[in-house]
């Protein structure tokens, strides 16, 4: 495999520049994490975050709305944008000669948007369409409920707010939230791809370098509501979603509870799939995954299935992950091991995916890991080690959120053979 | 990067495109089936069959198929369209060969009575999921309408009545027919040993008796109107329109892939300004579709009830007005961003692999990465007007879906 050499620069101001040379590519991605995330928005305007990422977009220095959009596809800049718990993102992959004329215009776009206030109500009816879109998931509806109460919020919000809550924002709110979080402590730049370094960190530095710093205060955070939730909906399947307690990025043991759960769920002969899917054919989606927050953390659970079997799945997802604490084998590792390692060296091949990691780490834990210490990570893995971890977890609190004609219950107990 | 290939005396192609500087490999088994060729009594089981794949052959269980694939760490997956299945996975290299004798091997299922009938339970569900997510089966409803008793008419799923009847034997007999070598390919992109590949192949697959397989093209003879699904519980009200397009081998199928961008792409495009900046859609876009002996353009427009008449007016103007004529500029925008796409593509594996077999399935000879983006760089604006006026995007068939049960056709409104 390729030398990875992944660079790090802090700015004075706080911005963060990280990059993975790939020569051997002719594209390169890039993604701005911006800490101008919708845990900062004031509880009576909450979507402003996402409707600010929206209008920032509407031109930018000497470019309209059209002429921003246009310039972009010119450069074949391949992008998308979307707010998050903390950060704003930004993001795309091009051909790499386009990269310079890519930043010029992202610069112009996070410290001179326009803004236009007559575009403003074409903005509002955006972030709408997207309100009422996610109505329409009934999954994401459930998994959107289940993080709401069992991180608390902001924590646990989705971003776009409610309608009435979106209707009450005015330009002056969206001018003052980016004028107060948009900013380049906390800022990350991470890019991989077909680059020069050298090159790349004197570009940034001028177009970055003598933007300020700005101090902004934490949000209040509020206490999660734990236990059961039904949302009754005449729908043909039942939404099952669970979270239980998970381990932060962070923690020295995060990979060990990583790997229980992808013996848990990873792959088609992980327990959930084999289970639930390919021994009861009680649904067509069932996985478990981890989910972490900077300070707090959680496994996350779905499945979907018809109404009528909605309980049997349930209590067959929760009757395998108890049986996770009784331990997990060598054979089962020994095979996780096979395809979280190809699963790395897959991703390295992708300037987006490994852009995205850098960003993600360096949010996380202050730094990147490269794909080798990774790979080092999960080769030094042992059953004893895992095992341990699961021995000493005591029993587990589960939040549930069920979705469909009729609520479900947590029950401890379930039939060893599946229903013929 | 190298492209070779080979046929065994059977019929069975393969095909390599080798990259030695790539990661790891990836290998597709392409077959020449989907549900255009089921009969109406046995809608659904190309696809029902695509899962029952998985479940074993007389060599192994369905347990130890799961459990192989995961101990290579592939990332595995398969698909069933109107046209054709495939069977996909993505390996280290030095899985190549274990993967291709456990695929190889796959392709002659046991297709047992009891794996069966759980796995219908698991393909009921999959019906149920995308019967509760927009468009709400809308877009079986609208190919049905368009298509009329052509068989691109036909729903890949089937329905909880066809697959619930389906019996094993019946899946069986289709299985001989189409699964025969001659209507099968198999596709290799990234770290390829293609000498070893093709031995592998000759090993396993080499005593795969042939059948004659024949796929019924009749001339489409395409529908046009205006049909509406009520459903009182959606949020959103979903519009999608087909038209006729260029079908696969049809030399304007660049032009009209260009013209699709043009109108309908999601960034920068004639439907974009109208629809997205607006705030009009939730998300609005156009695609061509091309098919053994014919093709589709479709449009779709998701957005809240109280606009959908509005925005069905206003689609029927953008697609008259672009009978007035492309630019230049629109054109040279959307060559600049088919080309990055064509970049983007090249550099992934997997991306490579779905070229060459997809090139197989359209019956057409192959194309290098540079070839295929001069095609589209050497399409001229009077090729994509033509295109415009062969294909009048207003003359359609329109399915409406969602709360609203009083909307009307653009036209009647003029």
């Amino acid at each position: 495999m390729d030398k990875e050499t992944v660079f790090h620069h802090q700015f004075e101001n706080g911005l963060t520049l990280l990059a993975q040379p790939m020569p051997w590519l002719q594209s390169a991605a890039f993604s701005f994490s911006v800490p101008s995330g919708c845990q900062y928005d004031p509880t009576d305007k909450r979507g402003v975050a996402n409707f600010a990422c929206e209008m920032v977009q509407r031109g930018c220095g000497s470019l309209n709305s059209r002429q921003f959009v246009e310039a972009l596809e010119q450069l074949g800049l391949n992008y998308g944008s979307s707010a998050g718990i903390y950060n704003t993102n930004f993001g795309g992959a091009l051909p790499a000669v386009n990269l310079h004329d890519a930043f010029g215009i992202f610069a112009d776009m996070l410290r001179r948007p326009t803004m236009p206030v007559e575009q403003l109500e074409d903005g509002r009816m955006v972030c709408y369409q997207e309100i009422q879109a996610i109505e329409d998931d009934l999954a994401q509806q459930a998994m959107l409920e289940l993080r709401r109460r069992h991180y608390g919020d902001p924590l646990g919000r989705h971003c776009e707010g409610t309608m009435d809550s979106v209707k009450s924002i005015s330009m002056g709110d969206i001018q003052s939230f980016y004028e107060t979080y948009y900013r380049p402590n906390g800022l990350t730049i991470a890019v991989a791809g077909n680059l020069d370094w050298e090159q790349l960190k004197n570009e940034i530095g001028e177009l970055f370098g003598d933007w300020n710093k700005k101090d902004v205060s934490p949000p209040t955070l509020s206490e999660p509501q734990h236990g059961n939730h039904h949302i009754e909906f005449d729908s043909n399947q039942t939404h099952i979603a669970l979270a239980w307690p998970g381990l932060i990025v962070s923690d020295p043991d995060y990979y060990v509870g990583r790997c229980a759960i992808g013996i848990l769920s990873d792959g088609m002969s992980s327990r959930l799939f084999r289970e639930v899917r390919e021994r009861r054919g009680l649904c067509y989606t069932v996985f478990a995954s981890c989910h972490s927050l900077l300070d707090r953390a959680s496994v996350v659970g779905y499945c979907g299935t018809s109404s009528e079997r909605a309980q049997e799945s349930l209590d067959v997802m929760i009757a395998e992950i108890n049986r996770l604490d009784e331990g997990v084998t060598e054979a089962e590792l020994s095979k996780l091991k096979v395809q979280m390692r190809s699963g790395l060296i897959m991703s390295q091949e992708s300037s987006r995916s490994r852009a995205s990691s850098m960003a993600g780490d360096h949010f996380h834990l202050g730094r990147v890991r490269t794909v080798e210490e990774l790979n080092e990570v999960i080769n030094g893995m042992t059953v004893n080690r895992i095992n341990d971890y699961l021995a000493n977890l005591g029993p587990k609190q589960f939040d549930l959120v069920t979705l469909g004609k009729q609520p479900l219950k947590l029950n401890d107990a379930v039939s060893a053979t599946p229903a013929k | 990067m190298q492209y070779q290939q080979h046929q065994l005396s059977n019929g069975l192609t393969i095909l390599g495109e080798c990259n030695p500087r790539a990661h790891f490999s990836a290998f597709g088994f392409f077959v020449k089936t989907g549900a255009r060729d089921e009969t109406p009594e046995i809608g659904g089981v190309s696809h029902f069959l695509e899962h029952m794949v998985f479940k074993g052959t007389p060599n192994r269980s369905a347990d130890q198929v799961n459990e192989m694939l995961d101990e290579m760490g592939s990332a595995s997956n398969a698909s069933t369209s109107v046209e054709s299945t495939i069977y996909h996975a993505a390996v280290l290299p030095e899985f190549q060969s274990q993967l291709v004798e456990l695929f190889s091997d796959l392709m002659r299922p046991s297709l047992r009575d009891d794996d069966f009938e759980t796995e219908k339970k698991v393909i009921i569900e999959e019906i149920m999921m995308y019967a509760d997510q927009p468009p709400y089966g809308g877009h079986e409803k609208i190919m049905a309408d368009f298509f009329g008793d052509h068989p691109l008419g036909n729903s890949v799923l089937g329905t909880v009545d066809t697959v619930g009847a389906l019996k094993a034997p019946q899946m069986k007999s289709y299985f001989e027919e189409r699964y025969s070598p001659g209507n099968i390919a198999i596709a290799a992109g990234g770290k390829v040993d293609f000498d070893q590949l093709v031995k592998d192949v000759e090993s396993h697959c080499g005593s795969w008796n042939s059948v004659k397989t024949e796929r019924s093209v009749p001339t489409a003879e395409p529908r046009f109107g205006f049909e509406s699904i009520h459903k009182e519980s959606s949020t959103l009200q979903y519009i999608i329109q087909l038209t006729p397009g260029p079908a696969r081998l049809d030399p304007d199928r660049y032009a009209a892939r260009l013209l699709s961008t043009i109108l309908g792409d999601d960034s920068g495009s004639r439907m974009f300004w109208e629809f997205i900046d607006s705030g009009r859609a939730e998300s609005a876009g156009m695609g061509s579709y091309e098919y053994y002996g014919t093709g589709l353009i479709m449009s779709v427009i998701y957005c809240l009830p109280d606009q959908a008449q509005d925005n069905l007016n206003r689609l029927n103007q953008l697609q008259s007005k672009a009978r007035d004529g492309i630019t230049q500029k629109e054109l040279d925008l959307a060559k600049s961003k088919v080309a990055s796409h064509i970049i983007l593509a090249s550099e992934r594996t997997e991306s490579r692999m779905f070229s060459v077999g997809s090139q197989w399935l359209a019956g057409q000879d192959y194309l290098t990465v540079a070839e295929i983006a001069k095609r589209y760089q050497d399409v001229t604006l009077e090729e994509v007007n033509s295109v415009v006026a062969k294909y009048d995007l207003t003359k359609n068939m329109t399915l409406v879906v969602g709360p609203r049960d009083d909307l009307k056709p653009a036209a009647e409104l003029v």
